[in-house]
């Protein structure tokens, strides 16, 4: 066998603990200010930036990345714990997530110091939102299909095209967008494309809403129109970018969002169930527990493997598929074990409205940050079929 | 049952990482090869694989040294299980070692040879009577005709006891597997133990149960493993349509979410039994650690095995290739010591009586 998979029994260290505590401290204390309601995570917005600075306030965001950019150097496996906590209790970190798990790692890596020293304090304060620039309108899961043009100028660069699919483009300070400086090569279809961290607030960048079948508004299309982003504003090697994107991917692809995005509905199950629920229900109820518990020690030990400096791709990939697979299903099967609850049941309209929310939603889930079809694509290669 | 060293320092039971577990590689590469056994027309292989894995002590791994077993720990029994599941070899390891470790809990003295254990299913129970004998039955216990000894854990008015019997005092019916190895029906009618003694704390038919699950479990995972070897092997080899099928988008999804079936076994497995190797006691979160590992290795076997089967085609249905070996038994091995359903009604039972609230800080103690 080429790959031999590996998912370590990888137990949280105590200072994890102390933490844990801290965060739910916090959350408890949000909740009862209303700040959200842990119980509709279909209503508002999911982004509030007061909220985003009060963590930020925390040391919850960055928490692993230097101190001298803001952050506080703690493990991954104590942003693992945060993750899951804000995940579980429906909180409203749209603002400052992708900037945490995604875009300040990438810059992290590959922005000039004087870019880091500007940008990556404010994203730890949760002053900053970032939006990903990936898909287009002729290019979605085929990210090295892309078009839109980073054309060289004096002092930068001028961007026209359009990014769609763009989730918080509406919101954001910064996009973190893939761009094409040349044309792809015969040998390397690859080639050509860059990185460029881009001020929101730039002339010549129009962004358009895409209102999502939930009724809520997340996607945007980003147009761009003779934008100048400056060249210190060009992430790593001028188009090379496709040395970059994948190392970032397992971290992006195995956290605790991968499988927890639903969960709600199966916390509201056992409650609509009671303490002395029938066979049926206890058999199914039973079955999804395991599979839970399984899918999170198979996150955690992804975490675990990352901490300790390795680069599990395929054991990542597989959280992801394994886990968009399951909290997609997860409404369906929770609506099957609650369709003989008495009427009489004391959440039943709270768990109807879950249901309803998270069954619209759950169609997204399977494409969003990679297809599944393209995620098995990459398991086979990492096993080894060419 | 703790173990010296901290479980999240430990390399983890996935591999055989152990002295203990390379000891049980290489006898079981040695004298376990699966096409050999396929092919074999007698049991000479047995005898050998067994005595080999005795004279190396792998099979009292769970019993002290004062009790006359090689003392290797919970962990490292865990290993030569998972060995032993990725050979999917039809000797009675599991069963021999789940009996030494009930009987020398006990404190009672564990004979060599063969063992089983009974009952092998949740619901039987095996009653110790006033008289001091023992009577029931226990249905599908694991090589019971093959085994020299059965540790018994019986039910009585003062509680559970463990109870040494022997094979020769019990009538056993032949019954088989669907892997075709023994899984007889033993009658104790009323049948005077060789010793018995009062269960230690905390074990009684519940914890074997789950202990034997767990075992299970860890065997499943291993034997998964192999599968998708064997299957990513031959999507590689076979060539149809001018070209190796593993060329298919269709078969390469097939393969990942076999994949995905294995990791989600050898996790679910993995950390029940670095979970029992560091437990104090059976508690809520060693019962959702054991009933997980059961659950989720049973689902990943019948989907495990289904889509093993499908890549191979059919040249895997037929008795000389080695790929049924691995199938039927991970098939047969979700109803020994409790099947899926069983355990997810108990698991589903206990989640609903702690209520919703209490749900996620079960699971995130974990």
């Amino acid at each position: 066998m080429a790959t031999e998979l590996r998912f370590d029994p990888i137990r949280l260290p105590p200072e994890c603990e102390a933490l844990r505590q801290e965060v739910r401290a916090f959350l408890a204390a949000e909740i009862a200010a209303g700040t959200f309601d842990p119980d509709r995570p279909g209503h508002g917005d999911s982004h509030d930036r007061a909220f985003s600075r009060r963590i930020g306030a925390k040391g919850w965001i960055g928490m692993t990345w230097p101190k001298r950019y803001g952050g506080r150097e703690r493990s991954f496996l104590e942003r693992y714990v945060v993750t899951e906590e804000f995940r579980v209790a429906n909180a409203p970190v749209r603002l400052h997530f992708v900037a945490d798990r995604q875009s300040g790692p990438v810059l992290l890596k590959y922005a000039r110091e004087h870019v880091k020293l500007d940008i990556l304090p404010r994203i730890c304060r949760g002053e900053l939102c970032f939006v990903i620039g990936m898909s287009e309108p002729g290019s979605g899961s085929d990210l090295f299909a892309a078009k839109t043009k980073a054309t060289k100028v004096d002092g930068g660069w001028r961007i026209n095209g359009s990014k769609i699919w763009t989730s918080n483009a509406h919101i954001a300070d910064y996009m973190l967008g893939l761009f094409r400086t040349s044309p792809p090569t015969k040998e390397n279809r690859r080639h050509g494309l860059t990185q460029f961290l881009v001020d929101m607030k730039t002339p010549g960048i129009a962004v358009n809403p895409i209102y999502q079948m939930t009724g809520q508004h997340d996607f945007n299309e980003v147009v761009f129109d003779d934008a100048f982003v400056p060249d210190d504003h060009a992430l790593g090697e001028i188009d090379g970018a496709w040395k970059q994107a994948t190392s970032e991917l397992a971290y992006e692809r195995s956290g605790p969002e991968r499988y927890l995005e639903t969960f709600y509905v199966l916390i509201e199950l056992i409650r609509a169930l009671g303490d002395k629920p029938d066979t049926r229900s206890a058999e199914g109820l039973g079955r999804l527990v395991a599979q839970a518990h399984t899918l999170r020690r198979m996150s955690l030990s992804v975490a675990g493997m990352l901490q300790a400096g390795k680069e599990p791709v395929a054991e990542a990939s597989l959280v992801k598929d394994l886990g968009t697979a399951w909290e997609q299903k997860l409404p369906a099967r929770v609506r099957e074990l609650s369709a003989f609850l008495s009427s009489e049941t004391r959440n039943r309209a709270t768990l109807e409205e879950q249901l309803a929310f998270a069954t619209k939603v759950a169609a997204k889930l399977t494409i969003q940050g990679g297809t599944t079809e393209i995620l098995r694509g990459i398991i086979a290669r990492e096993l080894g079929m060419r | 049952m703790r173990q010296q060293r901290g479980a999240h320092e430990r390399a983890g039971t996935n591999v055989a990482g152990s002295i203990v577990g390379e000891t049980a590689a290489r006898i079981f590469a040695d004298l376990a090869d699966p096409q050999i056994i396929n092919r074999a027309t007698d049991d000479a292989w047995s005898a050998k694989l067994w005595q080999t894995l005795a004279d190396a002590g792998l099979t009292l791994a769970w019993v002290p040294e004062a009790h006359g077993g090689a003392g290797a720990g919970i962990a490292e029994g865990f290993e030569i299980l998972t060995v032993a599941g990725r050979f999917a070899a039809p000797v009675p390891i599991a069963e021999t070692l789940l009996a030494g470790w009930l009987l020398s809990g006990a404190g009672l003295a564990v004979p060599a040879g063969p063992l089983t254990i009974a009952p092998a299913r949740p619901t039987e129970r095996i009653a110790l009577d006033r008289d001091g004998t023992l009577s029931g039955r226990a249905r599908a216990v694991p090589f019971a005709s093959a085994a020299e000894h059965l540790a018994v854990l019986v039910s009585g008015e003062a509680g559970p006891s463990v109870a040494l019997v022997a094979r020769k005092a019990v009538r056993v019916e032949r019954g088989e597997s669907l892997a075709g190895d023994a899984s007889d029906t033993v009658t104790f009618d009323r049948v005077a133990p060789l010793r018995i003694a009062p269960a230690p704390a905390g074990i009684d038919a519940g914890a074997l149960m789950l202990m034997g699950a767990v075992t299970r479990s860890v065997e499943t995972a291993g034997a998964l493993e192999t599968m998708l070897a064997l299957t990513l092997r031959y999507a590689e080899e076979r060539v149809a349509f001018e070209r190796p099928i593993a060329k298919f988008q269709a078969v390469q999804h097939n393969l990942a979410r076999l994949a995905g079936e294995v990791a989600a076994a050898m996790t679910a497995a993995g950390s029940a039994a670095d979970a029992i190797a560091s437990a104090e006691e059976f508690d809520d979160a060693i019962f959702l650690e054991a009933a997980a590992a059961k659950i989720r290795s049973a689902e990943a076997a019948q989907e495990g095995a289904a889509i093993a089967h499908q890549v191979h085609g059919a040249i895997g249905f037929t008795r000389e290739h080695v790929l049924h070996r691995f199938t039927l038994r991970v098939l047969g091995w979700r109803d020994d010591f409790g099947n899926e359903s069983h355990w997810a009604v108990e698991l589903g039972n206990r989640v609903a009586a702690r209520g919703g609230d209490a749900f996620w800080p079960l699971l995130a103690s974990r």
